[in-house]
């Protein structure tokens, strides 16, 4: 019995120096971008339809010059759940853009817009992009939930009960606020750019965003650090646009299914009862054939 | 499924039904009047727990496959079409997603009760060697649909598992290409794919047939590991066992919707949310978190052939254990020794899990070799000595006598 206490004593502390052991090199480049609150995290989250509205401005006038967002229509920004344009609006948006159709002839042309159509993209292709700028700039039709940072131990087993989901949007929030000055001696090569919180430092992407770049018209300061959020918010929901009515659904799926469960625990209870407890068995009777 | 019914039914048509195919007496007499033990506990629910996954991955994937496009310039848009614009497409996918998670979840529980409990011992070895078969067929359709999805880790992680193939001297190669149905992972690799994604799973759905057969014959072990000896020991299967099945069920999918509803990605790798590009590599390629033991015992061996042979040896060898374990006691109720080194097992098990999330370097590398070397020693070294040394505790006469104690 001794000898099992010291192997088990020797598994346990082989695992306490393992999780205290320093993560790797190659994860220790990521910084952990900090948390910030959003409206749509938690049981009960909802998208803040006034973000995202400015969100939506942001991707127009700056994101959208690089980034593509294909797997959008115009009609998704009037959908439930989403940055709640009416249809009029929407519509009014779609026309603003030039999408690339046939005509009758079959002859290649450009018209407005329609709330059917996806957004259009900002390059006829990848390679063109990937010309242009020597990385193709990435579409951002499910970048909020394409890009994470590592939790580690405890802490993503925490993650499932707290419910913490928006690594995603508080990655590209302090992404796009995390442009510093190089350390001392780290080498940024040519068209590269520093970031504090982008794996490895090194990015392509020149810092998008300055202080009044884009202008609100609720009163909301027009600050990068606001800028990132709101487009971050923008984002999660591009890539997530049925969250709300997900959570909504979930909500009542849980009451329902720990009623339904206390229910049949019950049901089970009485079933058992004799069998449990059997009143029979002391006379010599099988409690499982007299207690149907 | 366990020899004549003794069913009668009453009604007119049913008896002239029951006299030309007796389907009703065979349902009968394996869901109704099937005798189990009367002290099984609630770790007896997960085989019920899993029929009702296979059911949810069979029905959600039939409607999902009428959604989705097997070609790799459509493959992530149709899926993100399918979470985007299919009503309820969003529900379907993330509860089959999810749905793949709690299934294996549920698979481990069950193989850990039937460890703990010697549930592969005689008389029952059939019925735990078709479960081994089972967790394979699970393994390779798991893997094959989520590189449907066809994302970045979709794609690699379907070109890092079948160059796993490679490793065979002489043949490795010209297999894998076989593999691929090409030069590289692309079209054809991904129309197979699925294919065999939409294939197994019916196969499966017919082993599982004759694993409830196989179960049906030789009867439910017990936690006490010993047979019943007569009616005191046993109660219907139906109201009693379905009743305790089904709050077990109504648990488990509490567990489920949490996930479905709450945290839908948890489980994902967020570089699947990238289109699959061949020309960029994904820092880590890691592999979804059910077969991250297995893919720790594949990293822990420096060499390649060797590892892939270890991978495979590591469940293949689950197959064996019945004759592997020396011991005439089943349960682990009645063998100190076994219970600890079976707690240690679970413990190197879970370890590796853990670890074959993390890069393979420095004290990981060190772990997990000491971990696969208990997970192989368990087999080979623990299961076959402890039966020759252990000193098991005395069992109970009956199951009814464990139950009510020694007077009844």
């Amino acid at each position: 019995m001794k000898m099992q206490r010291a192997v088990f004593a020797l598994v346990l502390a082989t695992f306490a120096a393992v999780i205290a052991a320093p993560a790797s090199a190659q994860l220790a480049e990521q910084v952990p971008p900090p948390r910030q609150s959003w409206s749509f995290a938690g049981p009960f989250g909802k998208y803040d339809e006034a973000q995202l509205q400015r969100g939506f401005k942001i991707y127009r006038e700056v994101c959208s010059n690089c980034h593509s967002l294909k797997l959008l229509s115009f009609r998704n920004l009037a959908e439930a759940g989403g940055p709640g344009f009416t249809e009029g609006q929407a519509t009014a948006i779609a026309s603003e853009y030039k999408v690339k159709d046939l005509d009758d002839q079959g002859n290649s042309i450009e018209r407005a817009g329609r709330l059917a159509d996806h957004f259009p993209p900002p390059f006829p292709n990848d390679l063109v992009a990937k010309a242009t700028y020597g990385v193709a700039p990435p579409d951002m039709s499910t970048l909020a939930k394409a890009r994470t940072y590592l939790r580690g131990f405890p802490w993503f087993i925490f993650d499932m009960v707290t419910q913490y989901q928006e690594q995603g949007p508080d990655y590209i929030a302090a992404y796009i606020n995390g442009y510093t000055d190089a350390p001392k001696g780290f080498a940024v090569p040519q068209g590269s750019h520093y970031n504090i919180y982008f794996p490895g430092h090194n990015t392509a992407m020149p810092p998008p965003l300055q202080d009044g770049q884009v202008t609100y018209d609720d009163g909301t300061p027009q600050t990068v650090q606001q800028y990132g959020k709101d487009v971050s918010a923008f984002l999660m929901w591009a890539a997530e646009p049925h969250l709300v009515q997900r959570k909504r659904i979930g909500f009542q799926v849980i009451i329902f299914l720990i009623v339904f469960s206390g229910l049949l625990y019950f049901t089970k209870k009485k079933i058992w009862h004799d069998v449990k407890a059997p009143h029979e068995a002391a006379h010599g009777q099988d409690p499982a054939k007299t207690s149907t | 499924m366990s020899g004549n019914s003794t069913f009668q039914p009453q009604n007119k048509v049913l008896q002239w039904f029951e006299k030309r195919l007796p389907i009703f007496g065979l349902m009968h007499s394996s869901f109704i009047a099937y005798p189990t033990p009367r002290n099984l506990n609630y770790w007896w629910t997960f085989g019920g727990i899993l029929s009702m996954m296979l059911a949810v991955q069979i029905v959600t994937g039939i409607v999902l496959a009428m959604h989705y496009t097997p070609q790799v310039d459509m493959a992530f848009d149709s899926v993100e079409g399918i979470m985007r614009d299919v009503n309820y497409g969003w529900l379907l996918r993330y509860v089959h997603a999810n749905g793949a998670s709690m299934f294996f979840l549920a698979a481990y529980i069950h193989m850990f009760r039937g460890m703990y409990y010697g549930s592969y011992k005689e008389p029952r070895e059939v019925l735990w060697i078709l479960g081994v078969i089972l967790l394979l067929l699970m393994i390779a359709t798991g893997f094959m649909g989520y590189v449907l999805v066809w994302g970045q880790m979709s794609f690699w992680a379907a070109t890092v598992i079948t160059n796993l193939f490679s490793a065979i001297p002489g043949v490795g190669n010209a297999i894998v290409t076989w593999l691929w149905g090409g030069f590289a992972v692309g079209n054809p690799t991904l129309n197979r794919f699925y294919s065999l994604h939409y294939l197994l799973p019916f196969v499966i759905a017919g082993l599982v047939v004759l694993h409830v057969w196989a179960l049906h014959v030789a009867g439910q072990n017990n936690p006490t590991g010993i047979e019943p000896s007569s009616d005191k020991d046993t109660v219907p299967f139906t109201p009693y066992a379905t009743a305790k099945d089904g709050f077990m069920m109504a648990v488990y999918l509490i567990l489920f919707a949490w996930f479905v509803f709450y945290i839908p990605n948890f489980l994902g790798h967020a570089d699947n949310y990238i289109p699959a590009n061949p020309a960029v590599t994904p820092s880590e390629i890691v592999p979804e978190w059910y077969y991250l033991p297995f893919y720790a015992i594949l990293r822990s061996i420096p060499n390649k052939l060797l590892g892939v042979g270890a991978l495979f040896a590591s469940i293949a060898i689950l197959a064996f254990m019945p004759w592997l374990d020396t011991s005439k006691v089943r349960s682990a109720r009645y063998r100190p020794l076994y219970r600890q080194f079976f707690w240690l097992f679970v413990i190197s098990a879970v370890g590796l899990g853990w670890l074959g999330s993390k890069p393979p370097e420095g004290i990981y590398v060190i772990v997990s070799r000491i971990f696969t070397a208990y997970y192989f020693g368990f087999f080979i070294i623990i299961l076959p000595l402890l039966g020759v040394f252990e000193k098991t505790k005395p069992l109970p006469n009956s199951i009814s006598e464990s139950v009510l104690g020694a007077k009844a």
